[in-house]
């Protein structure tokens, strides 16, 4: 692939976590730099390399030389960069994160991964066409429309085992059966793109590194199931998703991949974006549709399902981003060697978001069948600060809590509903020994409780009644008897629920409970935090023998709780203090604890 | 305060989005856009340009959390309440913006220069805490780097 005539090409990670970690200033440098030194590089941007945890990433590649890809680049380090790395051509190990030659310190994050969906992300630039074009891009869908039957498309998505990966897991293949045989000229594709759950941004990052991956899926889905408009439903809290789509979309128009008579057969189809306005309900395919349709997001009774009457009264079909990236894979590669990879019931990879207290933290694409324990250890690199693993938060908050005990749970649909959890759409937030269960209870509770729609009883009030018996708890107000309450509001809050939202809502607490009822009992019985994270249970306590009366944590409380003569040992009033840390913060000699 | 809108550039926004139900959505989202936020006499102006009842456009605004119906400060502070930032203690983070700007989440302050909001999920996992001040992220916050995220703000603005 290397000639001659081939340039340097350096590239910077522009997915938003590149961003929020500086990647921005990095490019300007370059820009700068290069300049300066007149170097003869193409500069070029990409989306998430997946290495959140040492951005900013930059990938050098030298032609007819391995690429190697340089983490935490932060201005300061392009100088040695380019004098180096580029102008000399030397690699410069210890920055090295990946090295196609295998060198890098970071290359256990990549070996247990397969990517499918992220195939192309961190790899092209998402805001050009030619780059998609160039690694294979809407070969899929010259394929399906150079002679494959809407029958022969759905057929091979049907033995791909492709399974939504929105998080209920419904085989995709069948969806797109019922819409195509529902009667009616006219239907309607949608991606869900409100990426809601709290420590979630696994379809963020897809559409903004490879967003045509998503318009080529969504293509295919309207040619298969006769349909010649579709919708993307985005956060509008994702606006460089949104800016690179726009992109994307004007550019698959003008080369005739959207639009009528597309590759110049008898089929059109075009796509609008729709932009959420912040309501996690609206991830909900009913709620979603009232909310395309200009109405406040409420979810309605089903049937009739989408399939049969979706947006405006019309068949339509419902799939998310990471749904859509997997479709031209799997025609371009064939539903079987989809459906070789993974288990027997869960076919394929899936995109995670591994966050939390995981020491590489970013976004992974797994085979379906490895264990929690692989993802977290192996890809992940264990836990930060070398505390213990306590378990694993699956699925936001319609999910669970997974505990170590059982962190050799094979990731597939069916083992991991069996836990208590559901495999979600990918946030996965790796847990240590100072997070407190019943405080990850209350936390997701008051995020369902704030977010559900009010529409049922049930979901409105009875999210309030657990959350405010979890508040007690964690205040150390608990009472005998808070346990079995929060067991039966939550059993009703399942059974009384239209949608989703609450239906799935106490999962948090009944996971948390069925795993961790130590911790409930502690706060409840002892009025203790067995995590020292409660706040009402902790007092915070300077250890005489460590502190030195520098005075730092004296001048820096903000409600003057410390007192202390210079070069004197301070002490804490638990009176006064608020327990903001902020002393903990401060002292360089670890001389305050928590107890 | 009301008088002050400027009603000819909802008008424009209503002309460029057409009518009924179906735009209402991304009319509110680009009349706040505009303002700011979404004073009442925009949000009737919009009732007429698109046929709909008031209290349809009321109920709407009202129900989405971006919608704002209070004038925001010139920065707006979303402090990340997301999951892996909550286990990193997002709570800490918003309490140290409350004391550093004296006023409570969602206020703004008298000088009308920040907001503060918490927000459900920035999606920057891997540098948590984070809060977000207009475009630009800050993350693995502390109480002490929240002072000095502001006092650089408003040495910023006081430098101007």
């Amino acid at each position: 692939m290397a000639s001659q005539t081939q340039k340097i090409r350096i590239t910077v990670g522009l997915g938003a976590c590149g961003i929020a970690a500086g990647a921005q200033k990095t490019l300007s440098a370059l820009e700068e730099a290069i300049a300066a030194r007149a170097l003869d590089v193409d500069l070029s941007i990409t989306g998430c390399m997946g290495m959140c945890y040492r951005e900013p990433l930059v990938e050098v590649r030298i032609p007819g030389r391995p690429g190697v890809v340089y983490m935490e680049v932060q201005p300061d380090r392009v100088p040695r960069l380019l004098d180096e790395a580029v102008a000399k051509a030397q690699i410069i190990p210890e920055w090295v994160a990946t090295g196609e030659d295998g060198g890098g310190t970071e290359q256990a994050f990549l070996a247990r991964q397969k990517r499918i969906v992220l195939r192309n992300c961190g790899r092209i630039n998402p805001e050009d066409i030619e780059e998609y074009l160039a690694a294979g891009g809407y070969q899929a869908l010259q394929k399906v429309l150079s002679g494959m039957s809407r029958e022969q498309v759905i057929e091979e998505i049907k033995q791909s085992g492709l399974r939504g990966r929105g998080g209920a897991g419904f085989p995709t293949g069948q969806k797109w059966e019922f819409c195509a045989k529902a009667p009616g000229a006219e239907k309607y594709i949608i991606c869900n793109a409100d990426e809601g759950d709290p420590g979630a941004f696994m379809d963020r990052s897809v559409l903004e590194s490879d967003p045509h991956s998503v318009l080529e899926g969504m293509i295919i889905a309207g040619y298969a199931i006769g349909s010649n408009h579709g919708y993307i439903y985005c956060r509008a809290e994702y606006p460089i998703a949104i800016h690179r789509l726009n992109i994307a979309i004007a550019q698959a128009e003008k080369k005739g991949y959207l639009g009528e008579r597309i590759l110049g057969r008898d089929f059109g189809f075009h796509i609008t974006i729709k932009e959420g306005a912040g309501a996690f309900v609206c991830g909900e395919e009913t709620a979603l549709m009232a909310s395309i349709e200009g109405k406040r997001g409420m979810p309605r009774l089903r049937p009739p399902f989408p399939a049969i009457s979706g947006l405006w009264k019309k068949p339509t079909n419902i799939n998310n981003v990471e749904t859509f990236a997997n479709v031209p894979w799997i025609i371009s590669n064939g539903g079987a060697a989809y459906a070789a990879l993974g288990t027997e019931k869960s076919k394929g990879t899936k995109v995670f978001a591994l966050a939390g207290k995981v020491r590489r933290g970013g976004l992974v694409e797994v085979p379906m069948g490895m264990t929690l324990r692989q993802v977290v250890e192996e890809v992940g690199g264990g836990i930060l600060g070398g505390r213990k693993l306590k378990g694993v938060q699956m699925g936001g908050p319609s999910g669970g809590c997974i505990p170590e005990s059982l962190a050799d749970t094979p990731i597939d649909y069916d083992s991991i509903t069996k836990t208590g959890a559901i495999m979600g759409s990918g946030g996965m937030v790796v847990i240590d020994d100072s997070t407190c269960m019943v405080d990850v209870a209350r936390f997701f509770l008051d995020f369902t409780q704030k977010e559900s729609c009010g529409k049922c009883t049930f979901c409105r009030v009875g999210t309030r009644r657990m959350l405010e018996i979890l508040e007690r708890i964690t205040e150390g107000q608990g009472r005998e008897g808070d346990i079995e309450t929060l067991e039966a509001l939550a059993r009703n809050i399942k059974r009384g629920s239209l949608c989703g939202l609450g239906q799935t809502a106490p999962n948090p607490v009944l996971t948390t409970i069925r795993y961790f009822r130590d911790e409930y009992e502690a706060h409840i019985k002892e009025k203790r935090c067995p995590a020292k994270a409660c706040r009402k249970l902790i007092t915070y306590r300077v250890i005489a023998e460590k502190c030195p009366g520098c005075g730092v944590c004296l001048k820096v409380c903000p409600v003057k709780a410390i007192r202390g003569e210079k070069k004197a040992p301070h002490v804490i009033d638990p009176e006064l203090c608020t327990r903001c840390g902020l002393c903990m913060d401060k002292c360089k000699l670890k001389a305050i604890e928590v107890i | 305060m009301a008088q002050d809108v400027d009603l000819s550039q909802v008008d424009r926004i209503i002309a460029a989005h057409g009518s009924g139900a179906g735009a209402l959505i991304p009319v509110l989202q680009k009349v706040q856009d505009a303002l700011g936020w979404l004073p009442k006499p925009a949000m009737d102006r919009i009732a007429a340009g698109l046929r709909i009842p008031a209290s349809n456009v009321y109920g709407v605004a009202t129900f989405y959390a971006q919608f704002r119906l209070k004038p925001v400060g010139k920065y707006i502070i979303k402090v990340c309440h997301g999951t892996a930032c909550h286990v990193a203690g997002a709570t800490k983070i918003t309490e140290a913006f409350e004391r550093e700007l004296a006023v409570k989440d969602g206020e703004t302050t008298a000088d009308r220069m920040f907001t503060l909001e918490s927000v459900a999920c920035l999606g920057c996992c891997s540098l948590a805490p984070v809060a977000m001040v207009q475009k630009e992220a800050h993350g693995r916050l502390t109480g002490d780097k929240v002072a000095k995220v502001i006092s650089d703000y408003r040495k910023a603005e006081g430098g101007k």
